[in-house]
């Protein structure tokens, strides 16, 4: 084999083109007596969403403490999406009617600080809505895949410019990128 | 410990206003007491001190120091270090250096706009648009500046921070305990608070030390003071339509706001548990609102004109966010904010009403 031979055989370096576009990833809260069923069923059934959803299981949507909603943001989520029963169909009464009155005043908080509104929505599923729920997910990725990453949890507080050296002694760290979503 | 048998004490300003010196001098004559027990090697608020005279001395030789501020340029992040370094116990002093404060809400803005406004604004008169430059060339030489960070940081954000005292100021007399306990301590005569514990200050909410009657909560409207009816002078504000921030904020200052008839404003952080102060107090005054359809709520949730304002007037820099995302990221919003708003209610009026 000449040099020649085995020069052609090393594969060129990928171009820019084939870096992987932008693949969003969406935070779902989900209520473990209906969305999250609804969700289970989409899987019996089969039912195809996108993979850059992320389930977490409470135990009622009046269980999302906007602390989660702001904590998923800070750690790299590009969308958060609230799921829970229908009005009226709350197993703990009116517990999703709270949650919808915290999602309106939590969306004028985040809204004020710059992060588009349809990086946070809500959707109402049964847990006979499996069907629903998959579509819902689809179009709220649809709806954050535009807007591109969020990108809160990746860079540094201050402007790299700004820091002095030495930033990293004794300083308490970011809060960690969150490998396990945005792997 | 000095030879004359006190312990060296040191106060510091970054990025604050002053008043938490204020607030340790009006201690009035038990400031004889703190002198009884500390040697002051370094107050910049009350007497003359360079910063070589703290770098001359050796490592952890202050017994105690209280930092307020925050970290807004570079001078007040090489302060922090230095202090750490130098200081055996750092206490985070005030609200400023435990959450950002009033200066933490400069993280909604960036810093262009923020020279623009200081340099540029209405009032001002600069026909060469100056604005400060961390270098500068002058005949004699280069002259440097401490540079502006992008971001207001607390302490706890910079350096490893022992002890918080939290208020916008702490009050007086609960100062005179810190120092009080603290001076024990030193002697040995009492055991040194857990490391990062909140001292001056309850574990609870301001509504658990306020005196006002409480019931059930229903609001069928926020307001400001002038825009309500005369308010009753024994009953819960926030029952009242006052947005009163006492369900979150940490007890300590004897809730002497609302008392007087004015609603608290959140000076003393976040009580104990709490991480986010803005995401607790969202959630409390959400959760009372008195309405169930989404057009009724936003009608009730319209008479808090500035959110971020009201849920994070003291705490912004030291909330999981820190800023808006133009002054934490770098970049701007993709979609222009009113179509963006209206949009974002059709999507989420249709994803639910389907």
């Amino acid at each position: 084999m000449t040099d020649d031979v085995v020069a052609q055989a090393i594969p060129a370096a990928p171009a820019e083109a084939a870096i992987p576009p932008f693949e969003p990833v969406v935070l779902a809260f989900t209520c473990n007596w209906c969305s999250y069923r609804a969700a289970d069923l989409a899987g019996t059934a089969r039912t195809k969403y996108p993979p850059n959803v992320r389930l977490v299981r409470l135990m009622c949507s009046g269980r999302l403490d906007p602390t989660f909603v702001l904590k998923a943001f800070a750690s790299g989520a590009d969308g958060v999406l609230m799921t829970g029963c229908w009005p009226a169909d709350c197993h703990y009464r009116v517990q999703n009617v709270k949650a919808l009155r915290r999602f309106e005043l939590l969306h004028r908080v985040l809204e004020q600080l710059g992060i588009e509104p349809e990086r946070f929505q809500r959707f109402y599923a049964s847990a006979a809505e499996g069907s629903q729920l998959a579509a819902a997910f689809t179009r709220m990725i649809e709806d954050v895949r535009p807007l591109g990453p969020l990108g809160w949890g990746r860079v540094p507080a201050v402007a790299p410019e700004d820091l002095p050296t030495g930033e990293a002694e004794g300083g308490a760290a970011e809060p960690a990128a969150l490998e396990a979503v945005g792997a | 410990m000095s030879a004359n048998g006190k312990h060296r004490f040191a106060m510091y300003w970054a990025a604050a206003c002053g008043g938490c010196d204020i607030s340790v001098i009006n201690l009035h004559e038990a400031i004889l007491d703190l002198a009884d027990h500390f040697d002051i090697v370094f107050w910049p608020a009350i007497m003359d001190a360079k910063y070589a005279d703290v770098e001359a001395m050796p490592d952890g030789w202050i017994d105690l120091t209280l930092f307020s501020g925050g970290i807004r340029n570079t001078e007040n992040a090489e302060v922090a270090r230095l202090l750490r370094r130098k200081s055996a116990t750092l206490v985070a002093f005030g609200s400023c250096a435990n959450e950002g404060c009033i200066p933490g809400l400069a993280n909604l803005t960036t810093t262009t706009d923020l020279l623009d406004t200081v340099y540029e604004g209405p009032t001002m008169d600069n026909p060469d648009h100056v604005r400060p430059a961390s270098s500068t060339m002058v005949p004699e030489g280069e002259l440097h500046l401490p540079a502006m960070n992008r971001l207001l940081q607390t302490l706890d954000q910079v350096v490893e921070v022992d002890y918080r005292v939290p208020g916008c100021p702490p009050e007086t007399e609960r100062i005179a305990e810190v120092l009080g306990l603290l001076g024990a301590a030193l002697d040995g005569k009492a055991t040194l608070p857990v490391h990062g514990s909140v001292l001056g200050a309850g574990q609870s909410t301001v509504c658990d030390e306020c005196r006002r009657d409480r019931g059930i909560k229903r609001i069928a409207q926020f307001g400001r003071l002038h825009e309500l009816p005369p308010l009753d002078p024994s009953l819960c504000l926030l029952e009242q339509s006052v947005p009163c921030n006492g369900p979150a904020t940490r007890s300590g200052c004897g809730a002497k706001c609302p008392l007087a008839g004015a609603s608290c404003i959140g000076c003393y952080g976040p009580a104990d548990g709490v991480v986010d102060f803005g995401a607790r107090l969202l959630s409390a005054f959400a959760s009372v609102v008195d309405a169930s359809e989404p057009d009724e709520i936003d009608r009730i949730l319209d008479g808090l004109p500035d959110p971020v304002g009201q849920f994070y007037r003291f705490s912004l820099a030291g909330s999981l966010l820190r800023g808006s995302r133009e002054v934490r990221t770098g970049a701007t919003s993709a979609t222009a904010s009113a179509p963006a708003t209206a949009t974002a209610r059709t999507l989420a009026t249709a994803g639910a009403g389907r």
